[in-house]
């Protein structure tokens, strides 16, 4: 995907969420660090061009409710910033790319300990598959079919100094069918 | 980082990292739910020889508030008042499988002795009058938010003035390799008799007189008077040490506007410092408490955060 197809997918999945929250009141957007944050910005933008309303978006990090901590040498811990409370709010949790699952599954449980929104709803720019939790995503910029070999590369200019979506496969790598082991370099998502 | 044992063991980058670090978990203290899993089934053992109460209830609460489970032994009303050995207690609780041990200890470099002896990650919380990193560490963060908030810089290229008894304090010592580290720049005050041998070969200027020092520095640390460690005459009389070393409403109103008061605690009010001082708009001492808990919960997940024996790793290497 290009920076074009990344900003026609913004603008579309903004039309959804306030189709699906029938407007914007009671929305706030959560970007999960790193390449989330810069992206639930993008999605107030592009809601603030839609309807002339500034949705309160802020990031909320979930490093220390992974469930890989122990395989891992110590994760650095990202910024969790709120702009009001959540509770009663509807919480769009975005994110760059949705992989296994467990991203999510830890935001979720962080959520949950700050307050008690009144829904959750899940916004992501890629959906590679392969999830390994029972979660889905209410706003799909799009559906990007991989083998769970392949890395799938979000860059963004307010982080990477482009926006782009790329898939790569590691040299030497063949597909393996049941998916990344417990301890890879990037066991969970790309972000 | 597998021990924390001297504020001279971290890099300006590391300090950095813990002090960002404890800007996060500060935001615990405004949850509802003041805890966070990311040690879950991790044990801490807080291993006390000498009295305290911040040091150790804010390691308590640190570990608490990251889902640890925590365990307090001091020397009273443990086996160590039998007549047991340091090396045989320290073994008898790493033998029942613990993480970490939080010690405070009468000598000096007991903590650095303990982790030949045990697997577990040790942090020195205070060891005789050699080096309380964690304090450093929360005198740092308290300072530098102080600075942000003022103007929107950091550390670098600040005086501290540490004020009193600098011979017997650890917080001093590791007070001045932590604000080195960081570039700041620290001036020594105290009378000779509370001055270490050996002060020429630190990296810090020394003077005996507080009046001239105070209206060109950008904060004023003060250190309690230590009699419990003092088995001489080291000043005549606490009155005298007050008139000449004390924080005195007169020395308050002779510091620049904002310059922030800072004390490690307990402090001795009236002697080296007054209530006026002590209660002042500008004095952080309750901030450093807050502080100390969030910088403990940072060491203490840096420490176990992780996978066990492997290097720090940032996010940005991660992704990269």
């Amino acid at each position: 995907m290009d920076a074009d197809q990344i900003a026609r997918a913004c603008a579309r999945m903004a039309h959804q969420i306030l189709e699906a929250n029938r407007g914007a009141s009671g929305l706030m957007l959560l970007g999960i660090p790193t390449r989330g944050v810069p992206l639930a910005h993008r999605l107030a933008a592009a809601i603030a061009a839609v309807e002339q309303v500034e949705i309160p978006t802020g990031s909320l990090d979930i490093t220390m409710y992974r469930d890989d901590l122990r395989s891992q040498p110590t994760r650095a811990v990202g910024p969790t910033h709120l702009p009001s409370s959540v509770d009663d709010a509807v919480v769009v949790l975005v994110d760059d790319v949705l992989y296994s699952g467990r991203t999510v599954r830890a935001a979720l449980d962080a959520l949950g300990d700050i307050g008690r929104p009144r829904a959750v709803r899940l916004a992501v720019l890629v959906d590679r598959g392969h999830r390994q939790l029972p979660i889905r995503a209410d706003h799909v910029g799009k559906n990007l079919p991989t083998a769970a070999s392949e890395r799938v590369g979000v860059k963004l200019t307010e982080i990477d100094g482009v926006t782009e979506v790329t898939i790569s496969r590691p040299a030497g790598t063949t597909t393996d069918p049941l998916g990344p082991a417990r301890g890879e370099s990037d066991p969970v998502e790309e972000a | 980082m597998r021990h924390l044992l001297s504020a001279g063991d971290l890099s300006a980058d590391e300090i950095t990292g813990i002090l960002d670090l404890a800007e996060e978990m500060s935001a615990v203290q405004d949850r509802p739910v003041k805890k966070l899993p990311a040690l879950r089934g991790r044990t801490v053992v807080n291993l006390f020889f000498e009295d305290s109460t911040r040091t150790r209830s804010s390691f308590e609460i640190a570990g608490k508030w990251l889902s640890a489970d925590v365990i307090n032994i001091s020397a009273k009303g443990s086996a160590v008042s039998k007549g047991e050995s340091l090396r045989d207690t320290v073994m008898t609780v790493g033998a029942m499988g613990v993480d970490a041990m939080v010690i405070r200890h009468m000598a000096s470099g007991a903590p650095w002795q303990v982790t030949g002896w045990v697997d577990a990650s040790i942090l020195n919380a205070g060891d005789g009058t050699h080096e309380h990193p964690t304090q450093a560490l929360l005198d740092a963060f308290t300072l530098r938010r102080h600075f942000r908030r003022l103007d929107g810089g950091d550390l670098t290229g600040r005086t501290v003035a540490i004020v009193g008894d600098v011979t017997h304090s650890r917080v001093a010592r590791s007070n001045v390799l932590l604000l080195r580290t960081l570039g700041a720049k620290v001036v020594l005050v105290a009378p000779p008799t509370l001055m270490p041998a050996g002060i020429e070969t630190w990296p810090v200027a020394v003077s005996h007189d507080l009046d001239a020092v105070l209206p060109a520095v950008d904060a004023v640390m003060m250190l309690r008077v230590q009699r419990e460690r003092m088995s001489g005459g080291y000043f005549p009389t606490p009155r005298e040490y007050t008139i000449s070393y004390g924080l005195t409403r007169p020395r308050l109103e002779s510091l620049r506007p904002d310059t922030p008061i800072c004390h490690p605690g307990p402090m001795n009010r009236g002697l080296e410092i007054s209530a006026e001082a002590a209660d002042a708009a500008s004095s952080l001492v309750l901030d450093q408490v807050a502080a100390g808990v969030s910088v403990r919960m940072a060491v203490l997940y840096e420490l176990l955060g992780g996978a066990e024996e492997m290097p720090v790793t940032r996010a940005h290497e991660v992704l990269a």
